[in-house]
């Protein structure tokens, strides 16, 4: 398969050369489109906890998560594997699979909707029509035995109720949105006769199908090669600008926040533990743990044989997650009160920056 | 654990004689047929590494760097003849490898090892830590009893496990903890090379750190050499003291990270680098990127001339000179020991494609409250100024307005 994947896309080499912040300003100069808007912010979480329920003991994935995302605003979602950030998108949308994981507690207003109290009925009509998602793995998330023009169309046709043909022009018409050559030959291809990065492609078009205004992004890029993901990314960015779409970007990759987001959430063993505009959480984090990620990561623009610094020790488990600073086991600043009490997620100044961590609060001892 | 480090030290560094080159890979192809239909007939065939020459140095780490499947891990298998060569040559010390019989190649392996990727997938669930380690010990009959105990228990303090868990089972381990088992087997028959395939891809950005810096203290303290095969930019620069950038079944470019980060010479390079995202927002919004149309073509059908130039934006800006089209370029050096194969490096040079906004010199990792002054402590040759200080600390001000 991979030998026959090549062909596609090589007949249009034209290279663009841009830097994101020119390409934004441009594109939503020129959209002008206007997002209804039915709420304060588009999406408001409060409170949330969705555990799962295993034979070895409640794993407590997500604990008292509250966050907000307001209308066309991109906000990433960072931590490492089992942080929790996936079940966080996963609950937003009601997909976490029940048994084992149920929300236990807490409210989700999308755009003005208690997501929570909605019938299965409704939630689906949701689903697909205002909230869009885009997975890491493209080849699973796409149905092998139906064609790539019939999959988007069913999006289209569900959402929007437009008679089959319409519904296969608006594909093509994605398609080529989402930059592939040729769209209304390959209508009838299969999943497996696109590569990776057109795989990607494809899912975008299908999240992109009815206009949402909430893209769930989860690793999008993580199974692609760099020059594809810097395809992908940079797409995903221009489109959101365009339809004026919120992303929520859930990534391992501080980089790609760096890149792609306006704030970021950073979350620690099923708690956000910092939160903050993405200037603010790169340049002055207030949290150990964001420093810790920071410091370990070999930079491109670092100075070359400096030892990196690392995070000794692992996670906590989360069925007994500890009743106090979740972090403080690995933490290289911890004092007593972080090993009994544990910190609230509260204001650094007075922008929205939010710090889980009693070093860094008003009179502090780290600086 | 120090005998132990001395003993191997002194075997793998302190030989007499020796010549620069630990490894040496000649004008090496791997070719992989593709047959199909009732007959099996060969239909075509993947070019996976098609034609590279280069070195790998005593007591150096030489990256080897380039997307899925560029060829990458076929070389570093081909070195060690886990795959066998369709033609070329490997000389290990010396000794060419593609010609040894099976007992020769048996007791050359115990100079040379691996270390995978998956560190869930390369260790038998099956058996215990204790018999994972010292398999290879049994194999090259280095020792027994009492002394082949100890010797495990060494070798796991020296990647950092504590020698109690001998008598454990992989699953019990975490993704880091694994690796590290994995390097304390590639370690136990005191090898002078070790192919490092992408050893820390599959680990979370915290333990990743950690492995790597085992992987460098591990390297100075026993005198190893790496090849350190990896898709991460930033993984290579950080860990290698030269870098090779692979396209399609070619070696594009090779040099010291210092040189070919900051001044590529090949376009495929600086497409590369300037994709690989910054976790830095003031320069992820001025960098521009080079995005490169379409995927990889096939390594069935490589293009003709310059495997490149269906995707070179270098190609399309000189106004698609012919001889991209018709003529591969061989490796020539632009300095010292960068060399690229590229008709139009020099042009290359001229520009500052791919590597704007990318200050490569003066990084100071801010935001944690000591980071600057930990690198003045590590590095001898970081020197931080005063004015570098106030420079930095207005563009976060800026930053954070905009």
């Amino acid at each position: 398969m991979a030998i026959e994947e090549a062909e596609t896309g090589v007949d249009a080499p034209t290279i663009i050369e841009v830097s994101p912040e020119d390409a934004r300003r441009a594109t939503i100069e020129q959209s002008g489109r206007a997002i209804e808007r039915n709420a304060d912010k588009l999406l408001q979480v409060r409170g949330l906890s969705t555990h799962f329920f295993t034979p070895d003991g409640v794993v407590q994935a997500v604990d008292d998560v509250s966050f907000e995302v307001d209308y066309g605003e991109t906000l990433g979602l960072v931590g490492e594997s089992g942080c929790g950030k996936s079940v966080t998108a996963l609950s937003v949308a009601r997909l976490v699979p029940n048994p084992p994981g149920r929300i236990i507690a807490g409210e989700i207003l999308f755009d003005g909707i208690n997501v929570l109290k909605l019938s299965d009925d409704d939630m689906r009509k949701l689903r697909g029509k205002e909230i869009g998602f885009i997975f890491q793995d493209p080849l699973t998330s796409l149905n092998p035995t139906l064609t790539i023009g019939y999959q988007i169309a069913e999006t289209i046709r569900e959402h929007m109720g437009l008679p089959r043909k319409a519904a296969l022009e608006r594909v093509a018409e994605l398609l080529a949105k989402v930059g592939i050559p040729r769209p209304k030959d390959r209508l009838n291809d299969y999943p497996f006769h696109f590569s990776g990065g057109m795989r990607q492609r494809v899912m975008i078009a299908i999240a992109l199908a009815c206009d949402p205004k909430l893209i769930l992004a989860d690793e999008p890029t993580t199974a692609l090669d760099v020059t594809i993901q810097a395809q992908i990314l940079e797409l995903i960015q221009t489109l959101s600008d365009e339809f004026q779409t919120a992303v929520l970007m859930i990534t391992h990759d501080l980089g790609i926040a760096a890149g792609m987001c306006d704030r970021v959430n950073v979350m620690y063993a099923g708690r956000i533990v910092e939160t903050g505009t993405v200037d603010e959480m790169f340049e002055e984090p207030k949290m150990p743990y964001s420093w810790g990620l920071l410091d370990s990561l070999p930079r491109i623009d670092d100075i070359r044989g400096a030892r990196l610094r690392t995070i000794e020790g692992m996670p906590p488990l989360l069925i007994t997650p500890p009743d106090a600073c979740r972090f403080a086991a690995r933490c290289s600043y911890v004092r007593d009160v972080c090993r009994t009490d544990e910190p609230e997620l509260n204001a650094r100044g007075d922008s929205g920056h939010l710090a889980r961590c009693w070093g860094t609060e008003t009179g502090g001892w780290i600086s | 654990m120090d005998q132990l480090t001395a003993t191997i030290g002194a075997s793998a560094a302190l030989r007499p004689h020796e010549a620069a080159n630990l490894v040496e890979v000649d004008d090496l192809k791997v070719h992989f047929p593709i047959r199909s239909g009732i007959f099996k007939t060969v239909q075509g065939t993947v070019k996976a590494v098609d034609g590279v020459t280069f070195d790998v140095r005593r007591g150096e780490t030489l990256g080897l760097v380039g997307e899925s499947g560029c060829g990458k891990s076929t070389i570093g298998r081909a070195m060690i003849r886990l795959r066998e060569p369709t033609s070329g040559t490997v000389r290990f010390d010396g000794v060419d490898l593609t010609t040894l019989k099976t007992g020769a190649l048996r007791k050359m392996r115990r100079r040379m090892q691996i270390i995978f990727q998956d560190p869930y997938g390369s260790l038998d669930p099956r058996m215990t830590v204790g018999s994972i380690v010292s398999e290879p010990i049994e194999t090259h009959h280095l020792a027994s009893g009492a002394a082949k105990k100890e010797r495990v228990a060494e070798l796991l303090g020296l990647v950092g496990l504590d020698p109690k868990y001998v008598s454990r089972y992989p699953h019990e381990f975490s993704g880091g903890q694994r690796q590290r088992i994995g390097v304390a087997r590639a370690l136990a028959v005191e090898p002078e090379f070790i192919v490092c395939d992408e050893p820390i891809s599959a680990l979370d950005v915290s333990i990743q750190a950690q492995v790597l810096n085992l992987l460098t203290d591990l390297r100075s303290r026993l005198g190893l050499t790496y090849l350190f095969v990896a898709h991460d930019l930033s993984v290579v620069k950080h860990i290698s003291d030269r870098v090779a950038v692979m396209y399609l079944g070619k070696v594009v470019e090779i040099g010291p990270p210092d040189q070919l980060y900051a001044a590529p010479g090949h376009p495929y390079s600086r497409a590369l680098l300037s994709a690989v995202p910054v976790p830095d927002p003031v320069s992820e919004r001025k960098r521009k990127r080079v995005i490169l149309k379409g995927d990889v073509p096939s390594p069935v059908n490589p293009p003709p001339g310059c495997r490149f130039h269906t995707r070179c934006w270098l190609y399309e800006r000189l106004g698609k000179p012919e001889n991209c089209r018709t003529i591969d370029p061989p490796l020539e050096v632009l300095s010292g020991e960068h060399r690229a194969a590229c008709h139009y490096a020099a042009e290359a040079l001229k520009t500052d494609v791919g590597i704007a906004h990318l200050d490569l010199s003066s990084s100071i990792r801010r935001g944690t409250p000591d980071s600057a002054l930990a690198l003045l402590k590590a590095g001898k040759a970081v020197e931080v100024t005063e004015a570098e200080k106030a420079a930095a600390a207005p563009a976060a001000d800026t930053g954070a307005a905009g």
